[in-house]
């Protein structure tokens, strides 16, 4: 396909422009060095700026040539340099440019010529690499295929001011997970490039900061290493301080404030720090601000987001700071209506970044109502938010809806709001709608949203469980991965919570038994809990527990016998111990247990066991066995008197307070 | 906020109020312990409030004729608050607020939009620069500057030549050869500046006293080496013969009144000039008693001049009312008593420098420690007495001569006029003006502008940010005409 695209259009442009651009390229075959020399020169005088010259002189076959003669050894260094000089200009044109010259294996030929003595070679190399591997059809991988590179690298950041620019520049924008931190940080990346931070030129002083920004970005070991580091006697959070100073140029204070950012979260600093509170935080609520660019608005309120994703105090301060609330509402305002209107090149710029934009919103505001109700309530009431939230559900970006569940699963731990704003909105529906067939990564947000929406005071319950929630919540518990697994058998545990019995059914059959006892032999201790929290729930009235027993008793007691022996933490074991006091105050249930000898004992272990909580919990399955006014309670009386229940009980009235109910 | 022209923010409920009774949602509440700021920005007229240093939004406020005034308003008695108008570092980072602003103004001046046609622009520059140099007489500057940017000077070369030399002498403080070549090169110029005249002449007397001037320069073999820095040297000026004569005429009197101790001093000093320096005397005319007089008083000022600055007010303030007599002789005869004290006084000093093997610069004693020049000096000062009460006469008074001559014999009532309250007069740098007076009469004289336009538009500058702090523009403050001179 792609091939049948390309003869055409390479048919084209070699028709028109044989004659003049043929002649540049015949010249690089003289066999007079100096002639050669002469004609790359021109050639670089003629592709300056031209992109058409450098379409037609690439598919001419000039590439191979100047490569060829860049490698060459018998070149002289003023022709190899000028080969690398054309090359880097070739490289400054269009994206089809970059993947001509990548076909050619430029990159090792490049990387080999940095091996040269010659500075201005050197330089010209690395202004040509640095082209190829900022355009965004390059693989950062390319720069780590060799380990010799890296190092090599490290030590051309001495040579002069050009070198030191390009290197942080192919750098930071090589530099993509930890991965390629971990190398760069093993090379020295941070001690090389520190003292960078205060050269004169500001261009390196820029690259230098973006490196720094992107070795910290969610690296712990990279932010940690530079909150020790200093340059001249000052520390580099220091030195990212004054970066962040209101007059230094936006990408500047934008930079610093992503490092120390990074370093925040990483621990390295502290979250009261005054350097975060009154510098990182104020500057990226500006970065916001209407009066800053797209780009730096989606990256401001980005980054924001992250560094006060998990301080309710950063919250707070950025909630009250110049009105971001009311600020980022205008970020679902583009394309505005006037941008329609008055050029169609604003239009598409904005069109351009109108899903980042909302992403970047939502994100923020996901943070910022993360643990605070006041917060919550003042986002609630921003203009059209909550519409803007149901239409980001079913946007077609992946990263709005993902952002939107992400909103809306922070405004959904409002009691409030999920009685209110979220009933209003029929929110249910579109979250319903994004749990099918979506990404991991969106459903593990969205179910647990849909956890909080099932809890029992929610008005959204019943519509959720008519449009078949269960279904869709017993497939997750079965998912590969934990988090999903976890919220499925929550949302499960929840929605059981005092339901009516078709619903319990409905769940018990939905999920199988078998599926019931996988879970309960999950490894992860989560699930464990959540499950063992959904059989209580089920087992709850005496009726509905009478009914589950009658059909899933015998697997049930199989299980709480495993758990009550398997090596479990306390929690675990009084929860299962709790499920026992459940079975035990159903009417035809509790002959489950009366007789299963087995169990009896493992109840009256419990009641003897160090913790009080367990024992709490046995004597509460005691309590239930024997309640008097039951039928046939004498008979549980006396057994359990013969297995030496009621000495247990003595001891125990003496010693503590709420076991003295009993006989 | 709730009356005209007032504007609030309340604890209670976070509303904020812009003259009105009703407020609008603004920020959080605050309370006891909080700190609360308010920032007023005037270049865009807006303002906004801090809790705890930080920032909770801009509005925008009318700007009013009346001015604003910060106001706390408290609720229950025995409340405290406590006002901070920058005495403490503020919490919120004021500096870095107006940084910014400070930034922002000087980005739009670099990008006012100049509308260049065809190099208009830079032609307008290389004119400013042109006429700068020209006006200045930077000759050889301007010429330069002319041949490589390929422009044409006004002016001719010699015209500028011929204002260039007489701005040297006047800088050199050689005010009398400045007048002399004024009145050469553009006869009738000083005559119709009467003004000017006198005020050149009291430089003259000035740079008398300093001994810089050619008429006294000449008495000294030894010149003064600082401020002659040039070529045309006093040997050039015409008057050097009849200073000459003058040096002889007081000469004659001198020994008849001589002080032994002062001759031996004068002896250790200048011991070339055995002549000269023995007579230190011009009091050869006044009465010995006035001498006596006078000495035992400056002995007297001396002492206290090292002590306190009280005394040397109350010399100063004795000779103001010596001058107020305006006795012509009478004041001339005190001045010139007094002017013999401090020559010895300053021999004193002197002396001391020395012994302490001190960087002794000869040229700080009067009239360059010279009796002859010192003679000239004080018939120089008589002559200038006779213009001012001529110009008085034939052109009203003028209290700006006054001053000028007043402050110019004030000098001589100090035994040291370098470390006096006049004394600044004697700093180089007051030539500047006076030089600077003269060029301007000159170029006026030729039809030329009597300030380069780069000046103008300088002033212009300067006035404009005065208007602009005056109407209430707030930028102003941050567009100081001092931060593009470098």
């Amino acid at each position: 396909m792609a091939c049948v695209l390309e003869a055409p259009l390479r048919m084209s442009v070699l028709s028109e422009v044989t004659a003049s651009s043929r002649h540049y390229v015949d010249r690089l075959f003289d066999l007079d060095p100096q002639k050669v020399l002469q004609g790359v020169i021109d050639m670089k005088n003629a592709v300056i700026g031209n992109n058409k010259q450098k379409a037609n002189l690439i598919v001419l076959g000039a590439v191979p040539r100047l490569l060829y003669l860049l490698q060459q050894e018998t070149s002289s260094t003023e022709l190899r340099t000028e080969c690398a000089v054309v090359l880097g200009s070739l490289a400054m044109g269009t994206e089809n440019n970059v993947k001509s010259l990548l076909d050619c294996h430029i990159i090792p030929a490049l990387l080999q010529g940095l091996l040269s003595p010659d500075l201005k070679f050197i330089e010209a190399c690395l202004r040509c690499l640095r082209t190829i591997f900022i355009s965004s059809v390059t693989p950062e991988d390319l720069l780590y295929t060799d380990a010799t590179v890296i190092s090599h690298l490290m030590a051309l950041l001495s040579r002069s001011r050009y070198t030191q620019e390009y290197i942080c520049q192919i750098f930071s924008h090589c530099c993509k997970g930890p991965d390629h931190q971990t190398i760069l940080f093993n090379h020295g990346a941070v001690q090389n490039i520190a003292h960078l931070l205060v050269s004169t030129s500001y261009k390196v002083r820029m690259q230098a900061l973006k490196c720094f920004s992107v070795l910290a970005f969610e690296n712990p070991q990279v932010s940690m290493t530079l909150v020790n580091v200093s340059v001249d006697g000052e520390l580099l959070p220091q030195i990212f301080v004054k970066m962040l100073q209101r007059d230094k140029p936006i990408e500047m204070q934008l930079t610093s404030a992503k490092c120390l950012t990074s370093m925040c979260r990483a621990g390295a600093i502290r979250t009261d720090d005054p350097c975060i509170v009154l510098k990182t935080l104020p500057c990226l609520v500006r970065m916001c601000s209407k009066d800053r660019l797209l780009e730096e608005r989606v990256e401001g309120a980005e980054t924001l987001a992250y560094l006060i994703e998990t301080d309710v105090e950063l919250q707070r301060m950025a909630s009250i700071t110049d009105h971001l609330i009311v600020m980022l509402a205008d970020y679902f305002k583009y394309p505005s209506s006037v941008s329609a209107i008055t050029d169609i090149k604003r239009l598409d710029h904005d069109l351009k970044h109108a899903h980042e934009l909302r992403q970047a919103a939502f994100k923020l505001y996901a943070s910022l109502g993360a643990n605070d109700e006041d917060i919550r309530k003042k986002i609630i009431e921003t203009e059209n938010m909550m519409d803007r939230i149901v239409n980001g559900l079913s946007e077609s970006s992946i990263k709005v809806r993902l952002a939107a569940v992400r909103c809306l699963h922070s405004l959904s731990r409002s009691v409030q709001q999920l009685r209110t704003s979220f009933q209003d909105h029929a929110v249910w529906k579109p979250l319903m709608k994004v749990l099918q067939n979506a990404p991991n990564e969106i459903l593990v947000v969205a179910s647990s949203t849909l956890c909080n929406l099932l809890l029992e005071f929610s008005p959204s319950k019943e519509p959720i469980l008519e449009s078949g929630a269960i279904e869709l919540l017993c497939s997750l518990t079965q998912s590969e991965n934990l988090a999903l697994r976890v919220n499925g058998i929550w949302a499960l545990m929840n929605m059981a919570f005092q339901a009516e019995q078709k619903i319990k059914s409905d769940i018990l059959r939905g999920l199988s038994t078998e599926q019931l006892f996988q879970l309960l032999s999950d490894s992860d201790v989560n699930v464990l809990m959540k499950t063992l929290g959904l059989l209580r729930n089920l087992l709850s009235t005496r009726p509905h527990i009478d009914h589950i027993m009658s059909t899933h008793g015998k697997q049930i007691m199989q299980a709480v016998t495993l758990i009550l022996e398997g090596e479990h933490n306390i929690e675990v074991k009084e929860q299962t111990l709790c499920i026992l006091a459940n079975i035990a105050d159903g009417t035809t249930a509790k002959e489950l247990i009366m007789t299963n000898d087995d169990i009896l004992q493992k109840i009256k272990y419990y009641m003897s066991h160090s913790n009080a909580k367990l024992q709490l919990a046995a004597m509460f399955c005691i309590s239930n066995l024997i309640w008097n006014e039951e039928e046939g309670s004498q008979e549980r009386q006396d057994k359990l008197r013969d297995m030496g229940i009621v000495d247990i009980l003595h001891k125990l009235s003496q010693s503590s307070d709420p076991n003295l109910c009993d006989k | 906020g709730w009356d005209k022209h007032s504007y609030g923010y309340h604890g209670d409920d976070g509303h904020s109020f812009c003259s009105s009774g009703t407020g609008q949602p603004y920020g959080p509440t605050f309370t006891t312990g909080d700190v609360i700021g308010c920032c007023v920005n005037l270049i865009n007229n807006t303002c906004f409030y801090t809790k705890n240093g930080h920032s909770l939004g801009e509005f925008v406020f009318l700007p009013s004729q009346s001015n604003l005034y910060p106001t706390v308003g408290l609720q229950t008695p025995g409340e405290i608050v406590d006002a901070n108008f920058g005495q403490q570092p503020f919490v919120f980072d004021i500096e870095d607020y107006m940084r910014e602003w400070r930034a922002k103004i000087q980005s739009t001046i670099k990008r006012f939009p100049i509308g260049d046609r065809l190099g208009e622009w830079q032609a307008m520059l290389q004119n400013m620069v042109s006429s700068y140099l020209v006006h200045h007489g930077y000759c050889s500057t301007a010429t330069a500057f002319a041949r490589v940017t390929d422009t044409t000077i006004q002016e001719e070369q010699t015209s500028i030549k011929n204002r260039q030399r007489i701005q040297k002498l006047v800088l050199a403080g050689r005010v009398g050869e400045a007048i002399e070549a004024t009145q050469q090169l553009y006869p009738g110029l000083l005559e119709h500046n009467p003004n000017l005249l006198f005020m050149l002449k009291c430089r003259q007397f000035v740079e008398m006293v300093n001994g810089t001037d050619s008429e006294v320069r000449c008495f000294s073999a030894r010149s003064p080496r600082s401020q002659d820095s040039y070529p045309g040297s006093p040997s050039l000026s015409p008057r050097h013969g009849s200073s000459n004569s003058h040096l002889h005429s007081t000469g004659a009197d001198s020994p008849t009144c001589s002080n032994g101790v002062m001759s031996t001093k004068s002896k250790q000093s200048h011991s070339k000039y055995p002549t000269l320096s023995s007579s230190s005397s011009s009091s050869s005319s006044s009465s010995p008693s006035s001498v006596n007089y006078s000495e035992s008083n400056s002995t007297d000022s001396t002492k206290s001049q090292q002590h306190s600055s009280t005394s040397n007010q109350e010399t100063s303030d004795s000779e103001m009312e010596m001058e107020a007599e305006h006795y012509p002789n009478g004041v001339l005869e005190n001045s010139s008593t007094r002017i013999m004290n401090g020559t010895y006084k300053h021999e004193e000093i002197l002396q001391t420098d020395e012994s302490s093997m001190e960087d002794s610069c000869p040229q700080r004693q009067l009239c360059g420690g010279n009796h002859a020049a010192t003679e000239r000096m004080i018939q120089f000062g008589r002559e200038l007495q006779i213009l001012s009460e001529q110009l008085c006469r034939e052109y009203g008074k003028n209290t700006m001569h006054k001053k000028m001559l007043q402050d110019a014999f004030s000098l001589l009532a100090y035994s040291d006029p370098w470390n006096c309250p006049v004394g600044q007069q004697l700093d180089p740098i007051q030539r500047e003006p006076v030089c600077a007076a003269l060029n301007s009469a000159i170029l006026e004289s030729q039809n030329l502008p009597k300030q380069p336009p780069l000046m103008l538009a300088l002033g212009q500058a300067s006035e404009c940010l005065r208007l602009m702090a005056r109407v209430g523009l707030g930028s102003c403050s941050f567009a100081r005409v001092d931060d593009y001179l470098h």
